[in-house]
């Protein structure tokens, strides 16, 4: 079975307190807090003001830039205020605060459930209208989509990577949205297909979802050009680079983007919303959302407005678990510790993950004992325990001859680490500080021409 | 309730330093039996007297001289005291036993700031500080399959000294004497207490494998150097090739030192083919020794110089990166 | 003795070869250098830390040598006595700089500013900074990591464990400036010394609006600009909702200590300290006044232990009994 050839590990995966539990719609809040700042890129501009009337799908804010993504509204109602609110880590991120009233939509969107396969649109006319819908990508980075679907001059798009594989442990929110809505993912992968003038589309699932693997069979051939491909269960088999070795066996070189390769990835989340915007005329105001953990009452995947507090989700499946020692966003691999669990969902927001007390806390690190699993286990082929040396000691410009900037931030190495050292805390770190470094040299070199 | 933050990732794989040295200690298991069968009560006591004074030695130095938090519960001086004991004859005298505790724990790992420090192999830094320093009793390795109790010692040629002998002269008479390859597999020859099995030793190795404690690289690719060094001297010196091989991979500390001493973490390279190097040198300086060095036995000498390698093996060897394009 | 005496020969030849080899490579290679480099780097300090700008202090000599004059050019750590000798070396008039310190500008301590969450990462600012908000819910203030504590050269910064901020030791400190760049916070300041140590520091850089400011800490400056009212020098700017106190134009008569109404203005080294609009003053000021007649401002810790004694110790009155306790 196929999988990506340099490093990985086998974490648990966990899935079983959410897996196959029906998508359920979340409420609507009373008041829906949305920030400027749900995707890689410019921050979007407000066109909304204080006190306006909004409908749900209205543009709230609009791209600010090309790599950047326009903002709709989730609700209607009024806007309040345009402030700051915080965000799950406690830092302030500016929001448009909106006061929810009844559910009314835009009218040119269609809210009914019926598949609309056809769509006789030009490939330019499918791209802008995924532009203007807001879609970036729902797998976790949010990268605005359309930019993806405009390959650089000189540069070729030959084959979709469709990203089922959903390796962060826990989370089940792609798996539960490829059995439920399957075939609106197989018309969104046509209308990517369409928008890049290509005709081949591998989607990649890893084996421990056989039911969706079937499932997405049967109805691949029934789509031209789409196939299947089951992947060996290895983390992080979900990364870009990773995703694109083990479906298409082609490496995309340092630094460089998966259409190097000929590739474009993008997750079956975001296929739907593609789908959504395209054939159904609504723009990307929810998503769907793992809220799991061992102690959860109700664990389940959850369809959520954004600008909902979170608080609220966690509410509908029972409430905060008396044992919860740590709330994550997203899974337990790549996913960031929650510092305020009031902040609202938003497009990043793929789960939240509630541990127990006693799996939240870090055992001490001892020595290193130079047992290279962390050079086994590196899916980059990086040297983690020397770039984590590197970094202690703010040696910056070796780590940037070992290539810390290839570091995907997976967590293998630290996952992996029978002395628990604290390895990609400080590769993280100086990546950072790296980045700002080529950063500086490049708007240096910029600033001589 | 204040909430627990911590940067990603969230979860282990539950890995210690403790498991790993716990998996080589059970993988050593087989070759204590084999070593208690084989010589009696002697093996058991050597081995407890050095596993007890390398741990007391650890204790003492990071009590009183560091005074740091003591580390003795990750077993690795456990490990040491029994890779110690495995170097050695069962009959020697205790205090011998405990002076290479103090050498190996005191000098060879605790001196360069203790676990994961250390350039050198503990125990072989205090197996070899006994071998030069008391070279008779090191070298008379008692009889095997005397009785229980039995605690009496006697020299004699061992294999190595006399293929040493042979290739010198290419003479194949000379090997005439030697134990039956099964002998020398199973175990039932003279020599230091753990070394004499290689079948036992091989089982270790296996479990080690499966448990993915060590990699293949690092003794595949010493016995592979060995194997076919051993068999081009035997083809030039007109000896019986698949005796010679065969001896030459049982006999001596071979299979010890390529699965248990070779591949300790802490001094052989992070990478495969650092890794694959690394064995590649034990295994051509072993042969180097064992067939025209002064010593017969060259597996302690050959580790201790390609760990003084390893560093350097570090700094230029790098695994294949992801999307590494070829210049 | 004919062996010996080759031997001897041989080697003394090879020797004198060498070293006319040597020497010879010496006189080709030699690079011209002013030899008053090396004399300004005698009297310097040695301690090369870069806190005059130039890379260590060798590079500093050589500046001081180029330079045309000693004006700009100044060692924090040697200070006014350590110039003199450069520009006695150098035949310049050293220009005297006013003596310096670092200034920590947080007293968020652990009344003023509660935990929200455990922190159970690697323990650096560094990485804190790029995680999350901190363990309090102050976005701007000490994350108490010690980051400048690891990166002070000459022991002059500690964390103080009850309040959990960073206290500097001012005799030792030599204003080089490693501890304020390794704040990832850009909380130390390196600010003029004042007379006897006196200075007035806004103890605040929460550039959050002051409902907000007020709610994480306590002891937050909340803009609200009483201070820039009654300064008579034009000496305070607020800006961000942050006030600041230009060190060159403040005039040490310490009107905005009293019209602080959180307490983040503070007469650091002050023989008294002055409260005003607060329950504790009045207790506060007696307590406070009673060192001054010892006249050297340290805290005795007779008072000390009054100001805890007293019925409702209110936050202003822990804030002096622990930097009572700190000094």
């Amino acid at each position: 079975m196929n999988t990506f050839k340099i490093g990985g590990v086998h974490p648990h995966d966990n899935k079983e307190y959410s897996a196959h539990k029906q998508i359920t719609a979340v409420p609507l809040p009373k008041q829906a807090i949305i920030p400027l700042v749900q995707h890689i890129g410019a921050p979007a501009k407000p066109v909304v003001e204080k006190g306006q009337k909004v409908l749900v799908g209205q543009v709230l804010a609009e791209a600010g830039g090309f790599v950047s993504a326009p903002i709709h509204s989730p609700v209607s109602g009024t806007v309040t205020k345009i402030d700051t609110a915080l965000d799950a880590q406690g830092m302030k991120m500016q929001c448009i605060f909106i006061d929810v009233e009844g559910d009314e939509w835009l009218p040119e969107i269609d809210r009914t459930d019926t598949l609309n396969a056809v769509c006789k649109l030009e490939p330019k006319e499918i791209i802008a209208k995924i532009q203007a819908a807001g879609i970036v990508g729902l797998g976790g980075a949010c990268f605005p989509t359309h930019v993806k679907l405009m390959p650089p001059p000189g540069k070729t798009a030959e084959v979709l990577v469709v990203n089922g594989v959903e390796c962060e442990p826990y989370l089940t929110c792609d798996h539960q949205l490829m059995l439920e809505r399957g075939e609106q993912i197989m018309v969104g992968i046509d209308l990517v297909m369409k928008a890049l003038g290509i005709q081949k589309a591998i989607i990649g699932i890893e084996k421990n979802k056989p039911d969706a693997i079937q499932h997405m069979t049967e109805l691949a051939n029934k789509h031209l050009g789409v196939s299947v491909k089951p992947l060996a269960l290895k983390y992080p088999q979900g990364g870009e680079k990773q995703l694109i070795d083990a479906c298409i066996g082609r490496q995309v070189p340092s630094g460089a983007l998966p259409i190097e390769v000929g590739a474009v990835v993008d997750n079956v989340a975001t296929l739907y919303a593609i789908y959504e915007a395209v054939q159904k005329n609504k723009p990307l105001i929810s998503r769907v959302m793992t809220l799991t953990g061992k102690s959860v009452k109700k664990p389940g995947n959850y369809e959520v407005r954004f600008g909902t507090p979170l608080t609220d989700v966690i509410e509908l499946a029972g409430g905060v678990p008396e044992d919860t020692g740590k709330v994550i966003g997203g899974g337990p691999m790549m996913g960031r510790a929650m510092q305020n669990l009031d902040m609202p969902c938003n497009k990043r927001m793929s789960g939240a993950l509630f541990m127990t007390k006693a799996d939240s806390v870090r055992v001490e690190p001892e020595n290193c004992i130079r047992c290279a699993k962390c050079v086994s286990a590196c899916p980059m082929g990086l040297e983690p325990y020397m770039l984590a040396k590197l970094s202690a000691a703010q040696n910056w410009e070796k780590m940037e001859k070992l290539n810390v900037m290839d570091c995907i931030d997976c967590g293998c190495c630290l996952f992996t680490c029978p002395s628990h050292r604290p390895l990609l805390d400080y590769i993280r770190l100086g990546k950072g500080k790296v980045g700002g470094i080529i950063r500086a040299r490049q708007m240096a070199a910029q600033a001589k021409k | 309730m204040n909430l627990i933050v911590s940067p990603a990732p969230h979860a282990h794989s539950g890995d210690s330093v403790r498991k790993n040295m716990l998996n080589v200690i059970i993988a050593l298991c087989p070759a204590l039996i084999v070593a208690t069968i084989a010589f009696g009560m002697g093996a058991i006591i050597t081995t407890a007297i050095s596993v007890a004074s390398c741990v007391l030695f650890e204790w003492l130095i990071t009590k009183f001289l560091l005074k740091q938090k003591s580390h003795i519960c990750d077993l690795s001086a456990v490990l040491t005291g029994l890779l110690l004991a495995f170097n050695l004859p069962s009959n020697l005298p205790w205090w011998i036993v405990v002076i290479g505790a103090l050498v190996a724990i005191g000098v060879g790992k605790m001196s360069f700031g203790g676990l994961g420090q250390n350039p050198f192999n503990p125990a072989l830094v205090g197996r070899v500080f006994l071998l030069i320093s008391f070279p008779v009793q090191m070298t008379t390795w008692p009889r095997p399959m005397q009785g229980f109790m039995a605690l009496d010692a006697e020299t004699g040629a061992t294999p190595l000294a006399a293929m040493k002998q042979a290739i010198k002269e290419s003479n194949a008479d000379l090997l005439s004497n030697l134990p039956t390859l099964w002998e020398s597999f199973s175990g039932m020859i003279g020599g230091s207490l753990g070394e004499v099995s290689a079948l036992a030793l091989l089982i270790g190795g296996i479990y080690l494998l499966c448990t993915k404690t060590i990699t293949w690289h690092i003794p595949v690719s010493i016995l592979c150097t060995v194997t076919v060094f051993a068999a081009l001297f035997a083809a030039f010196a007109g000896l019986p090739v698949a005796t010679f091989v065969g001896t030459t991979l049982c006999a001596g500390g071979m299979m010890l030192g390529a699965i248990y001493m070779a591949t300790d973490y802490v001094t052989s390279p992070m990478t495969h083919w650092g890794q694959i190097i690394y064995g590649i040198g034990i295994g051509l300086i072993v042969m180097i020794i064992r067939c025209w060095g002064a010593y017969p036995e060259g597996m302690s000498f050959a580790i201790l110089i390609m760990n003084a390698v390893t560093p350097l093996l570090n700094m230029y060897i790098h695994p294949k990166r992801f999307g590494e394009q070829k210049k | 003795m004919n062996i010996i005496l080759v031997s001897l020969l041989v080697l003394g030849v090879i020797g004198i070869l060498a070293a006319v080899l040597l020497y010879a490579v010496a006189q080709w290679f030699k690079v011209e250098e002013d030899p008053r480099i090396d004399e300004v780097q005698e009297v310097l300090p040695g301690a090369n830390c870069g806190g005059c700008g130039s890379a260590g202090c060798r590079a500093f000599a050589e500046n001081c040598v180029k330079a045309s004059s000693l004006d700009g050019l100044l060692c924090p750590v040697g200070g006014a006595p350590t110039m003199a000798k450069v520009g006695e070396i150098l035949g310049m008039a050293a220009v005297a700089g006013d003596p310096k310190v670092a200034v920590v500008r947080c007293n968020g301590n652990c009344e003023a500013r509660p935990k929200t969450s455990e922190y159970n990462g690697t323990r650096t600012c560094a990485i804190m900074s790029t995680l999350y908000v901190g363990e309090t819910n102050c976005g701007f203030g000490c994350l108490g990591c010690g980051d400048c504590v690891a990166a002070c050269q000459f022991d002059a910064i500690h964390m103080d464990p009850k309040t959990g901020l960073p206290v500097v030791d001012e005799e030792k400190c030599t204003s080089c400036g490693a501890c304020a760049k390794a704040c990832p916070r850009n909380i130390i300041e390196i600010r003029k010394k004042g007379p006897d140590g006196l200075r007035m520091v806004v103890e605040c850089v929460n550039k959050d609006k002051g409902a907000a400011a007020k709610k994480a800490c306590a002891n937050a400056c909340i803009g609200c600009a009483k201070c820039k009212t009654v300064c008579g020098a034009d000496a305070i700017t607020v800006e961000a909702n942050v006030a600041y106190i230009d060190a060159e134009k403040c005039i040490l008569c310490r009107d905005c200590e009293a019209a602080c109404p959180t307490g983040a203005i503070w007469a650091q080294n002050a023989p008294d300290r002055k409260f005003s609009g607060k329950p504790a003053a009045a207790a506060a000021k007696t307590a406070a006044a009673a060192p001054a007649e010892e006249g050297d401002g340290k805290f005795d810790p007779a008072v000390a232990a009054q100001i805890a004694a007293l019925p409702t110790p209110q936050a202003a009155g822990m804030n002096l009994l622990k930097r009572a306790q700190a000094k």
